[in-house]
């Protein structure tokens, strides 16, 4: 988007490129021309959280590679039996699968908001809280198992201790996070049923009012838990 | 790119009906696919029991892809302008070089680790 509306409402057409990162800048005014506050201050949590987990992962890679003991096999400790077979890491697939399409429901929502179909916004964002929820249900699944199995923050059956500190630590915190974003869903699913974005009522904790946008910066938060898992698949899981 | 650049002014004209990201459910039916398709494919990687570097290699690909497909499309950083995408996405690049810091500091432990203890703990 090369333009913008102005301050009296005439186009302001602004450079693209590097040119206009300077002239965004340094313009004195705000500088994000194209997003609200509201979008801009999500970006900015989002950023503060990528560098939490960053740190998380960081101490994950550290734990491992300095440990003489045999690092846990990721893919046998995460095997299910089934069908008188182990098949490894599948409950984490059908996790990875779940919140994926827990994205592209949340994806489809934003769309439908800003064609203003409030019906079917809420509805799609339900299917989200849902899989979400989902997801949830089966860390805590995984979490019993491995804790019925011997895994304690200090030791486990099959190799390195910090195994069960990291895992907890990562896997809990990612899990907090899903679930304060089914929590953030139902709340907006709730506004946006009610129609709240079309008849401009007042926040309840806010007093400002509320435009559709709101969903789409619910959906930077719950795309981002999607993002996190990719990270956490690829690292903890795959490596 | 010059569909890009037909999509930003077909989005400028409509901003007033519209106010925010409006794009083709299509596009968004095509990315949940690829990150199927991805997802699958780097399990796959653990299931045929692929090892090594080019263990490595395809689950950074797979991920790397995946992780800029959710950022571009979903979360609409393709469409926005560059100050936001650069205020966003280059402070993060900071955390490889704390990576390549603890990498250091992980190999200097283990070699203390093995040199004082042996093999075992």
């Amino acid at each position: 988007m090369a333009q913008t509306i102005g301050i009296h409402g005439e186009p302001d057409v602004r450079p693209a490129g590097l040119r206009g990162v300077a002239a965004d800048f340094s313009s004195d005014q705000r500088a994000f021309k194209t997003a609200s506050w509201g979008k801009a201050m999500m970006w900015i949590f989002l950023l503060s959280d990528t560098f939490v987990f960053g740190c998380f992962l960081i101490a994950y890679m550290t734990a491992r590679m300095s440990t003489p003991v045999p690092w846990p096999n990721p893919s046998e400790v995460f095997a299910l039996h089934i069908g008188g077979q182990d098949v490894p890491l599948i409950l984490i697939a059908i996790m990875t699968f779940v919140l994926i399409s827990s994205s592209g429901t949340m994806a489809m929502a934003v769309n439908f908001g800003y064609r203003r179909d409030r019906r079917t916004t809420a509805i799609l964002m339900l299917l989200t809280a849902v899989l979400g929820a989902c997801f949830v249900g089966m860390q805590a699944f995984e979490w019993t198992k491995l804790i019925t199995e011997g895994v304690r923050p200090w030791e486990n059956p099959w190799g390195a201790a910090q195994f069960g500190s990291t895992f907890f630590m990562i896997t809990g915190f990612h899990g907090t996070h899903v679930t304060i974003g089914v929590i953030f869903l139902l709340i907006v699913a709730r506004k946006v049923w009610r129609g709240d974005f079309d008849q401009e009522r007042r926040g309840f904790f806010t007093s400002r009012k509320g435009r559709y946008e709101a969903v789409e910066i619910m959906g930077l938060y719950w795309h981002f838990v999607d993002l996190v898992w990719v990270f956490i698949f690829a690292f903890f899981y795959l490596w | 790119m010059s569909e890009t650049t037909a999509h930003a002014q077909s989005q400028t004209v409509h901003a007033q009906a519209h106010t925010g990201q409006q794009h083709p459910i299509r596009l968004y039916l095509l990315v949940w696919g690829l990150l199927f398709v991805l997802s699958a494919a780097s399990y796959m990687v653990d299931y045929l029991g692929v090892q090594s570097y080019l263990r490595w290699t395809l689950i950074l690909l797979f991920m790397m892809l995946k992780a800029g497909l959710i950022v571009a499309v979903f979360m609409h950083m393709a469409w926005e302008r560059l100050a936001l995408v650069y205020a966003i996405l280059l402070p993060p690049l900071l955390v490889l070089v704390f990576v390549a810091l603890m990498v250091s500091e992980a190999d200097y432990t283990i070699f203390t680790r093995l040199a004082f203890f042996g093999a075992g703990p």
